[in-house]
């Protein structure tokens, strides 16, 4: 594992504007996550998490400040240029799957790759290769209304990470999964960074979902706070 | 940038897979385009098939003479004197003994029951000179033989025969105090006059206490299109009050005032579209609200927004060209070659049929293709700009 930083965000704030009133969600925040991390953010409802998570995944932009990502500032990026950038670096896990309801398996995970040049051979390999490591050989053809909640995930899992991108971005990724199936979650989610190396920033308001990550960081009204030296 | 084919490719495909979920909403923006496109063209290949039965019927070479003002055939009238007078006129053509080649006509209008509607409707007779048969075009006998000089026989039209009951060959009918034989069936090509019955100017004169007058007077001319020997004559003679004009010319006119029929189905199918474009705008804007999520998640996997721009603009599209196809399909169907009547502009029925042609088929594609473009560029345009946060607000 190197220490090579990925991401830096550089006195970021945000704020909302709802009719007349401005909400601040993040002001001046700094952040920096190294290649390889595997980053466990949580924090009590309304903290921030979920806008952290967008503007990581250049899914929202940030008011004012930096973000760089790999050496490159992409806050400046036009829409369709952010969704390029995403296409090719982040891979997206959510609490509710969103896997596309009328595609089987194997068509959502490929749906990535529909971004790229590969041709069609390329992707069916692909596709195959991920669905072995998510252990669903034997779905690749399932509905999503066919698969169990954990299986829904593991597909979206291998759909995240298809595309090869160094990072990967959860919100409740076990949100709504039992302790079991969450744990086989985490601990996929755990391999794809120790052995895959990818880097995981994963928002969760469970502490044993927290305890898979190597680090924690706790989010408090827009900031981080050191609640590990205070417990 | 070749991946932004597949990726709009993709897209495409999701939402038409996607269709069924919506499928009674859709069924019913379809069905609206399908209602708007029949009623144009319906009303397109009436007028068109109108037109072509005037246009058709008139000559260049032929002039007709009717009572200066009146109009039509059946409001004219002429003196024998008149018809003689005018025989003299510089201009018409003669045949070999050097007799000027005229028809002088009159009109009548019998009774017959159309086939459709059981019900009595007006039929023109027309009493012609011999020649007469010759001074209109395309015109033959398709069965029997032409009406004997001085008997009460008559020929019909083919529009006739279709559209009326008892006009077969050899059916004895009753018109006026006399009884008439059918004997013969003419065509002239779908023209006007193929609504009308045929017989001897004469025998329609005295069977119809007319005396010697005549209505209308059609003549050969020597050169076709110039009328102008007549024309002089009349102006320069003052007890002549007359029009004269060629065939064609005439029966332009009498179209013209039809045109309307044209004007009423373009207002008619506009207003309508404007209910269909409601109901694709409507379907469309549920379309992408049901599909919010999906869309949300596709851009943050990557996809661009133009993806989600023409993948709900494509779907609209094509749901509006399936309409427009089926409107299209079923106006051919039931429209295209079905021959109607209607009152022409002498109280009689003129006999024509729908004529849906290609020319007026790209007007139905048009205008679904407009409803489709119009009603799912707004949505479109909402799917484009969906945050991409809602990926992670709700589940599917
Ligand atoms: N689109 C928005 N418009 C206005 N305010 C917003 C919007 N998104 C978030 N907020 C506000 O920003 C703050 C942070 O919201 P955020 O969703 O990031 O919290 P969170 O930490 O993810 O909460 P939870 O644990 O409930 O998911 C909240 O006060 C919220 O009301
Ligand atoms: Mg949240």
């Amino acid at each position: 594992m190197n220490d090579e930083i990925l991401y830096d965000l550089k006195s970021i704030s945000k704020s909302f504007v709802k009719g007349k009133e401005q909400v601040t969600v993040f002001d001046g925040l700094n952040m920096s996550i190294k290649q390889g991390d595997f980053l466990a953010i949580m924090g009590p409802s309304g903290s921030g998490k979920t806008t952290l998570l967008n503007m990581l995944g250049g899914v929202d932009q940030p008011t004012g400040g930096e973000v760089w990502f790999d050496g490159n500032r992409v806050d400046t990026l036009s829409e369709n240029g952010l969704a390029q950038w995403r296409a090719n670096n982040i891979g997206f896990i959510f609490q509710f799957y969103n896997l596309m309801p009328m595609l089987n398996a194997a068509r959502n995970i490929e749906l990535p790759l529909l971004l790229t040049n590969l041709s069609k051979a390329q992707r069916k390999k692909s596709v195959a290769t991920a669905l072995e490591l998510v252990e669903l050989s034997d779905r690749a053809k399932h509905m999503p209304n066919e698969l169990s909640g954990g299986q829904q995930q593991r597909v979206a899992i291998a759909r995240a990470i298809i595309s090869d991108p160094k990072l990967l971005l959860c919100d409740e990724p076990t949100g709504d999964l039992d302790r079991h199936t969450a744990d086989e979650i985490l601990q996929m989610l755990q391999l794809l960074n120790e052995k895959f190396g990818k880097t995981i920033v994963m928002v969760t308001h469970d502490p044993r979902a927290a305890e898979f990550a190597k680090r924690t960081l706790h989010l408090d009204k827009g900031e981080f706070v050191e609640k590990d030296l205070a417990a | 940038m070749t991946s932004i084919f597949s990726q709009i490719w993709a897209v495409v495909a999701m939402n038409i897979r996607s269709l069924p979920r919506r499928l009674w909403m859709s069924l019913a923006a379809v069905f609206a385009v399908t209602v708007v496109v029949a009623v144009l063209l319906s009303f397109l290949s009436m007028a068109r098939g109108f037109s072509q039965t005037l246009e058709g019927a008139g000559s260049e070479s032929t002039a007709i003479i009717t009572r200066s003002g009146s109009r039509s055939e059946l409001n004219s009238s002429m003196s024998n004197e008149t018809v003689k007078i005018l025989s003299t006129a510089p201009g018409i053509a003669r045949d070999a003994n050097d007799n000027p080649i005229y028809s002088a006509e009159l009109y009548v209008i019998v009774d017959g029951i159309k086939r459709t509607s059981k019900t009595e409707a007006n039929i023109p007779m027309r009493g012609i000179s011999p020649v007469g048969f010759d001074l209109r075009e395309n015109v033959e006998i398709i069965e029997g033989r032409l009406f004997t000089t001085g008997r009460n026989e008559i020929i019909v039209g083919a529009g006739v025969l279709r559209e009326f009951e008892g006009f077969e060959i050899g059916k004895e009918l009753r018109f006026g105090n006399t009884e008439w034989t059918v004997v013969g069936v003419f065509s002239t090509g779908g023209s006007a006059f193929e609504s009308e019955l045929w017989t001897d100017a004469r025998t329609v004169q005295t069977q119809f206490r007319r005396g010697s007058s005549y209505q209308t007077m059609r003549v050969l001319l020597e050169t076709p299109g110039d009328v102008s020997g007549m024309v002089e004559l009349v102006e320069n003679d003052p007890r002549l009050n007359l029009d004269v004009e060629t065939e064609a010319a005439f029966f332009a006119e009498q179209g013209e005032a039809l045109s309307y029929i044209v004007i009423v189905g373009w207002v008619i199918s506009f207003l309508m579209a404007l209910g269909a474009l409601a109901g694709a705008l409507n379907t469309m804007y549920t379309s992408v609200s049901s599909r919010a999520a999906e869309i949300a998640t596709l851009r943050a996997l990557g996809f661009s927004n133009t993806s989600a721009f023409v993948g709900t603009l494509v779907e609209s599209v094509l749901l509006s060209l399936i309409g427009g196809a089926i409107g299209a399909f079923l106006s051919y169907i039931f429209m295209d070659g079905i021959s109607t009547s209607t009152l022409g502009a002498s109280f009689t029925q003129v006999v024509f049929t729908f004529s849906l042609t290609s020319d007026l088929f790209i007007n139905g594609v048009w205008l679904a293709l407009i409803i489709g473009v119009v009603g799912g560029f707004f949505p479109a345009w909402q799917a484009a700009r969906l945050p991409v946060m809602v990926a992670f607000r709700q589940g599917n």
